[in-house]
């Protein structure tokens, strides 16, 4: 009961928070409601006992990428963009969008829950989140760990490159 | 009368959040906004992987969230960098006046 209430009042953060995100006007506006919306999705994480994502998207979301959008929002200057026409002309593709996942929505509440079959899951062992993470991650996924590392390698020289001034 | 929660639940969500993103990117012409719009599109991709992880009781999909949450960061720190330069030759943050490249 519990977890329905925490539940829909989560959805309702990242759902609410998501569509004011793409509506507002002001992009320091869209950027506080996407904080609302980034922490309904840990809540999420937090009723599913993802305990470590949950610390992840909190710390490094909420803290970092959404601190990088508001520096970013105040050096450039936004006042004239807020002035001049907010939406473009492709509402049609958008339309089409909501026509698609609108209908799959409507099938799930039409047919319920029972509509949608996956294969039974085998019981594991439980252990700690974080201590399960850690072991996968650095025995199964090490490689690709690192990959990801030489890709942040790579973003941080390249968005350098992007931002500082030429000298001429 | 509420049904407990079950993983279509968050499939529902997640498919309800990317739909958001998608309008988003689709509509807005602020480069700044479709940026976030991207950041909601993967947080809906997250939801979805933690959501099987916790079904099927295999930690993989949320490595996998992690891997998303690494791209996430990156493609941020980029798409940033690139719109500040876009800023100081153009004066312009909005995606349909960059039209360089256009046929």
């Amino acid at each position: 009961m519990l977890d329905t209430f925490f539940f829909y009042t989560f959805a309702l953060m990242v759902l609410g928070g998501g569509i004011l995100t793409i509506t507002r006007r002001s992009a320091v506006h869209s950027a506080i409601w996407l904080i609302v919306s980034l922490m309904g999705v840990a809540g999420l994480y937090l009723l599913q006992h993802a305990e470590f994502l949950f610390a992840v998207q909190i710390v490094l979301y909420i803290g970092g990428i959404m601190v990088l959008f508001l520096f970013v929002i105040m050096l450039v200057n936004l006042d004239e963009a807020m002035k001049q026409r907010q939406f473009n002309k492709q509402w049609w593709l958008a339309l089409a969008c909501i026509a698609g996942v609108g209908a799959e929505v409507f099938f799930f509440i039409h047919k319920g829950v029972d509509a949608f079959q996956f294969p039974r899951p085998a019981p594991v062992a439980a252990e700690g989140n974080t201590e399960m993470i850690a072991d996968v991650l650095f025995s199964q996924y090490l490689v690709p760990f690192e990959v990801a590392s030489i890709l942040l390698l790579a973003a941080i020289v390249g968005s350098v490159l992007m931002a500082k001034k030429r000298v001429s | 009368m509420f049904h407990p929660i079950t993983t279509v639940h968050y499939l529902m969500l997640s498919a309800a959040l990317l739909l958001i993103g998608t309008v988003g990117v689709l509509t807005r012409r602020n480069i700044v906004i479709i940026l976030m719009s991207i950041e909601l599109i993967l947080n809906a991709v997250n939801i979805n992987l933690v959501a099987f992880s916790k079904y099927y009781q295999n930690v993989v999909g949320q490595i996998f969230a992690i891997f998303v949450i690494t791209v996430a960061v990156a493609e941020a720190a980029v798409g940033l960098g690139i719109l500040i330069a876009l800023f100081r030759n153009k004066e312009t943050v909005q995606a349909d006046e960059v039209d360089l490249l256009r046929w």
